[in-house]
């Protein structure tokens, strides 16, 4: 395993491999989502299970964070080393877009605008959850005598266009960084070959179509509580 | 008696090769630790004999001016590799690849050095292969071969359009393995610009760093010179436009002697010239003859109409074309070999038959070979009467895998489709047979410099057949060199390692110092490029695909006053000290413009025609090359005196002792 | 044709560099762009001024010496050909014309245009070739035959001719299509398979070592090269490398 971790292409697999794993989890999480448009009893029985089995808490949830955290800072390393790799001299003219697409070449914007919402996405939700749960100990779920989770994620966009405006943003720049950054992920682990084509199309349409039904559910929540 | 050996051993003609190895003098591989070898130059020559020289055990040092040893001109070759393997089974053997060379070379070359290339031909193609050269196959999954210009028989193997390239990085490759072990030094963007005598034997190099301008010493018991061929002389040739003489040329004026300067070839197919400002001319490979047809309008008012622009080739109905290599030569047709072809071509647009804006062109067709393809693969695709359509788009497609690389190129450089319009082509400037004299060892007459690949006079005679020069560099490199060369370094076993401090390196290195200062210090106002462009006209003109006596005796003089005038006008900016591209280029044109001189001297002196060195006043009623095997059937090689037209003439008599000596006719 | 040339005019590897601005006339479309150079040097040398350098040799597209960022792109605005193979027809009188050299930390520049591809050499030595003696006692070329499509993949990737367009385009001035190409020749080839693990890991390490980027995938490399090398073979290396550091 020599060198594996320092090398340019095991730093490349693991960026793409963290990268497969949270378009795993965009895909449970929008499962789980998009419940809360269809059926708000199956969307709190679904969040209760996750926020309370103890394998998605103590395993999943470490594994998750650490994946984001990961993604996170080697994207980071990896956009300095390659920004240096450049010299000390840039070019005075630089026509990218002869060559390669902008998602292709501006991945640190998106992942930045990525970033940010991360932030507030956890001030909205995972911080009031862990309050609730492991500081106040409260690990029923309920409020009131119901479910909380479809009350306490319709109430953050019900009246507030500016939440669900940035939700929205954060969206369209994660559109962005899937269109470049799914099928990517593939060829840096050596996948290229006749399913290629196929595969390319695939992860085009989840990289639309995701980040779409997300910003759906909030424009829904939205709108329908005007 | 003449004051040339050539060492040719005794015995039958086939067992020349295999009887001299087991004579000569081999160095043990301990010794072999203690022996230094520098090497001149990076192509299939070079890299290949330092790859072999290294894993014998030899410290090699290696030099090129290029910014890496792949980018050597060998590159370029394109066609292909011939070997006498007999793949295809249609007769090859040694001894007729042998023949076919010696004969191509129009009876100039040495029958020993021919049979030794011939014999170790399919042993380059084991090699590379096993080094991972991506020869063409067929589809069974065995090597691919296709025929060449002046044979009868399909012994190239080739890989694309790009053989060359694929040959050489597999030498280089050999040679970074030895990089990597250690054993060689690779010395880039280096000039070498003399080598130094101890006593009368090589012993090492002054080199210039062509980035710091710095002049280094670089000592060592034998000394290569692999630095390929010196058509740039001509200023207009398909040669890459760094190729030079530089290195041959200060061996000469140390006293290795030139042979058959005049012997060069003129390639029958490359892209004619389009202006004033042309840098360099573009080859396109001789493989195309293949499937092209070459023909000019068989009217002369047609080929006016078409310098006018009034017409197109397309437009000329087939009864008004002349196919004139057909006509001429109805054996070999458009496949005779390349002098033959390039002169056909002169002919022609010499008579008012030129098809180009100059008059300096010929048609290559494809639309028949188009149309023959085009049937063949509908027939086999089943398709009993096909369309106009069908058949053009199916040939296409089969011109395409076999040329399209090549269409391509000439597509970007004319701007012209050549599926739908005969390619234009002219005769360039291609390759260099003469080159410094060497014995059967390939040393030259300096003790323990060696000559290789095109920088030696050769194995090519007076012309070089299609698909041998890559051969020819190989064989030298890997297979015949390294066996020779031991035999002259098993009595360095003891000497030890060569000082630099030596006072001949003193002189070597002060001498060049004061050479480069002063073409730096004449401040003229003339750029060095104009003395080049001056110097090709010349050569072009009284020295090309025709010569005679009274053009070569006007174009030694001119020749001669080219160079004082170059020594009093030169402008050379910049300094000696630094990167300077004028100067580097002005130490070449200096060597080019006394080259030149020899170039026309030698073929002055030849009274013959005989393969690429076509005189005038010697040809046949039906204008063909009349040879003159009484009187000049020997290698001439010229001793420097001074100056080149002082230069001595020795002789070494070529005897065919397994050929008979034929008028060549590819009738 | 007129143009206004912008040129990057650097005297050593240490001197500070700048862009210098020159009038040239008289330009014909047939020309190609080194010869566009040519001229404008032929000039500046009558003006006794130091010309303009820039690598090139074979001026027919395939030693891979010529370089030249042209209007942000290596080798200029057209495909599949080096600078060399550009003709000016590509371009309009009255144009202005930018000339960078390849930018990136391995390639260091030498003078004006020039700049040093070495590091290609050094990740060629560290592993791109097959150890093969050279004495030419192998087995016969045909003794073992190969699939023709993999002869033919084995070909496209060694027509690589190092020149360094992918490194130039590369927003991250990473070499992996370049140490692929020769990484994919010979892992395509039974000649090349015996050493193919020792072969990629000390390929990949040289190139680290060299200080160029890492890939991202944007794809400008096979974009921009004049071989079309297919990003098929990074694809490639990234496998070989995987599951040689995995068996090693």
């Amino acid at each position: 395993m020599r060198g594996i971790i320092k090398s340019s292409i095991a730093r490349k697999v693991a960026m793409a491999l963290s990268g497969l794993f949270l378009v795993v989890f965009l895909a449970q999480h929008f499962t789980i989502n998009i419940t809360s448009v269809i059926s708000p009893n199956t969307f709190n029985e679904w969040s209760h299970f996750m926020g309370t089995n103890v394998l998605v808490q103590a395993v999943l949830q470490p594994i998750l964070i650490f994946g984001v955290v990961f993604h996170f800072v080697m994207g980071f390393i990896l956009e300095y080393q390659n920004r240096k790799a450049r010299g000390d001299v840039g070019y005075s003219i630089f026509r990218g877009s002869a060559n390669s697409s902008w998602f292709s070449r501006n991945m640190l914007i998106s992942g930045i605008v990525i970033l940010l919402f991360l932030g507030l996405h956890f001030y909205d939700f995972w911080i009031p959850e862990i309050t609730t749960k492991y500081i106040e100990g409260d690990m029923s779920g309920m409020h009131n005598g119901e479910f909380r989770y479809y009350e306490e994620t319709v109430e953050k966009f019900a009246n507030d266009p500016y939440r669900t405006g940035l939700y929205v943003l954060a969206f369209v720049f994660l559109i962005f960084h899937l269109l470049h950054g799914f099928s990517s992920a593939f060829q840096s682990v050596g996948f290229n070959n006749k399913y290629s084509k196929a595969l390319k199309t695939f992860t085009k349409a989840f990289a639309i179509v995701i980040p779409l039904g997300f910003a759906f559910i909030a424009i829904f929540h939205f709108v329908t509580h005007l | 008696m003449s004051k040339l050996d050539a060492k040719i051993p005794e015995g039958p003609l086939a067992e020349k090769w295999t009887k001299h190895k087991n004579d000569i003098n081999l160095v043990n591989p301990a010794n072999k630790r203690n022996i230094d070898i520098i090497v001149i130059g990076t192509g299939l020559a070079g890299a290949s004999a330092a790859a072999t020289l290294a894993e014998l055990g030899y410290n090699v040092k290696t030099f090129c001016f290029q910014d890496s040893p792949r980018r050597a001109h060998s590159i370029a070759a394109q066609g292909g590799i011939n070997a006498s393997k007999n793949y295809q089974g249609d007769g090859d053997s040694d001894y007729r690849l042998f023949y076919d060379t010696v004969k191509g070379g129009d009876y100039r070359s040495r029958e020993a050095n021919v049979y030794r290339l011939a014999e170790v031909s399919g042993n380059i193609i084991d090699q590379c292969v096993a080094q991972g050269v991506p020869f063409a196959r067929e589809y069974g999954g065995l090597l691919d071969n296709r025929s060449f210009g002046g044979v009868l028989v399909s012994r190239t193997f080739y890989a694309k359009g790009q053989t060359g390239q694929q040959l050489l990085l597999g030498a280089y490759s050999a040679m970074n393995r030895q990089i990597n072990r250690g054993k060689i030094k690779s010395y880039t963007r280096h000039e070498m610009m003399d080598v130094v005598l101890i006593d009368g034997k090589a012993r090492g190099i002054i080199a210039r760093d062509m980035i710091s301008g710095e002049i280094e010493r670089h000592s060592a018991h034998a000394v290569v010179l692999a630095s390929g061929g010196y058509g740039n002389v001509f200023f207009l040739s398909t040669n890459a436009m760094g190729s030079n003489v530089t290195a041959a040329w200060r061996a000469h004026k140390k006293g290795a002697f030139f042979a058959n300067p005049c012997f060069t070839q003129i390639h029958p197919t490359c892209i004619p010239v389009s202006g004033e400002l042309q840098s360099k001319l573009t080859l396109m490979s001789e493989s195309l003859r293949n499937d092209g047809r070459i023909w000019v309008p068989a009217k002369k008012e047609d080929a006016e109409a078409i310098r006018a622009g009034k017409l197109k080739p397309t437009e000329i109905p087939e009864e008004d074309r002349d196919y004139y290599l057909e006509r001429r030569y109805p054996a070999f047709g458009n496949l005779v070999p390349r002098d033959v072809a390039s002169r056909a071509a002169k002919e022609r647009c010499d008579a008012g038959f030129g098809v180009n804006k100059t008059g300096e062109a010929v048609y290559l067709d494809f639309a028949s070979a188009i149309e023959r393809y085009g049937k063949e693969k509908a027939f086999s695709s089943g398709i009993e009467n096909p369309t106009q359509e069908q058949i053009k788009k199916f040939g296409d497609e089969a011109i395409e895998n076999k040329y399209g690389n090549l269409f391509e190129m000439y597509e970007k450089i004319i701007d012209q489709n050549p599926y739908q319009t005969p390619m234009m082509i002219y005769p360039a400037v291609h390759y260099t047979m003469g080159g410094l004299w060497v014995d059967y060892n390939l040393m030259t007459t300096i003790p323990g410099c060696y000559a290789t690949g095109e920088a030696n006079f050769s194995d090519h005679g007076a012309n070089r057949l299609g698909a041998s020069a890559l051969m020819q560099g190989l064989a030298d490199g890997y297979f015949v060199l390294p066996y020779t060369i031991g035999d002259y370094l098993s009595d360095d076993i003891r000497t030890g390692p060569i000082p630099t401090d030596h006072e001949a390196f003193d002189e070597a290195e002060k001498a060049i110092k004061d050479q480069l200062q002063k073409l730096v210090d004449i401040k003229g106002d003339t750029p060095v490029d104009d003395f080049h462009k001056k110097l090709g006209k010349i050569m072009w003109n009284k020295c090309g695909m025709a010569r005679n006596e009274k053009d070569l005796k006007s174009a030694i003089n001119e020749i001669a006053e080219l160079r004082d005038d170059f020594y009093k006008n030169v402008r050379v900016p910049g300094k000696v000290s630094a990167k300077n591209a004028e100067l580097e280029k002005a130490a070449r044109v200096a060597d080019f413009l006394e080259l030149g001189e020899l170039f026309a001297k030698d073929a002055l002196h030849r009274n013959e025609s005989c393969g690429g060195h076509f005189r005038d006043e010697y040809q046949t009623p039906e204008g063909e090359a009349l040879r003159d095997d009484e009187n000049f059937r020997y290698v001439a090689a010229w001793e420097y005196k001074g100056e080149p037209k002082d230069a001595v003439l020795h002789k070494e008599e070529l005897i065919y002792d397994n050929i008979e000596l034929k008028t060549r006719s590819y009738k | 044709m007129k143009l206004t040339l912008k040129i990057w005019r650097q005297e050593d590897a240490n001197a500070k560099g700048r862009f210098e601005t020159y009038n040239i006339d008289g330009i014909e479309g047939d020309m190609s762009f080194l010869e566009m150079l040519d001229v404008l040097n032929d000039g500046l040398v009558r003006e006794g001024k130091e010309p303009v350098e820039f690598d090139h040799d074979c001026r027919e597209g395939i030693c891979g010496t010529c370089s030249l960022q042209i209007n942000g792109e290596p080798h200029g605005p057209d495909r599949r050909i080096t600078t060399c193979q550009l003709h000016m027809r590509r371009f309009n009188d009255g144009d202005t014309i930018v000339i960078e050299p390849f930018r990136a930390r391995a390639f260091p520049i030498v003078k004006d245009l020039i700049v040093d591809r070495s590091a290609f050499d050094r990740i060629q030595q560290a592993g791109g070739f097959v150890s093969v003696n050279t004495s030419g006692n192998t087995i016969d070329a045909n003794s073992t035959p190969i699939e023709k499509e993999k002869a033919d993949m084995s070909f496209d990737a060694a027509t690589c001719i190092g020149c360094g367009a992918c490194v130039a385009a590369c927003k991250n001035a990473s070499a992996m299509l370049f140490t692929s190409a020769k990484v994919s020749q010979f892992a395509l080839l039974p000649q090349g398979e015996v050493e193919a693990s020792e072969r990629v890991m000390h390929m990949v390490d040289q190139m680290d070592k060299e200080g160029f980027g890492n890939c991202t995938n944007t794809g400008a490399c096979e974009i921009e090269c004049p071989k079309g090398i297919s990003l098929e073979n990074i694809a490639r290396m990234n496998r070989e490398y995987l599951s040689a550091s995995v068996a090693e």
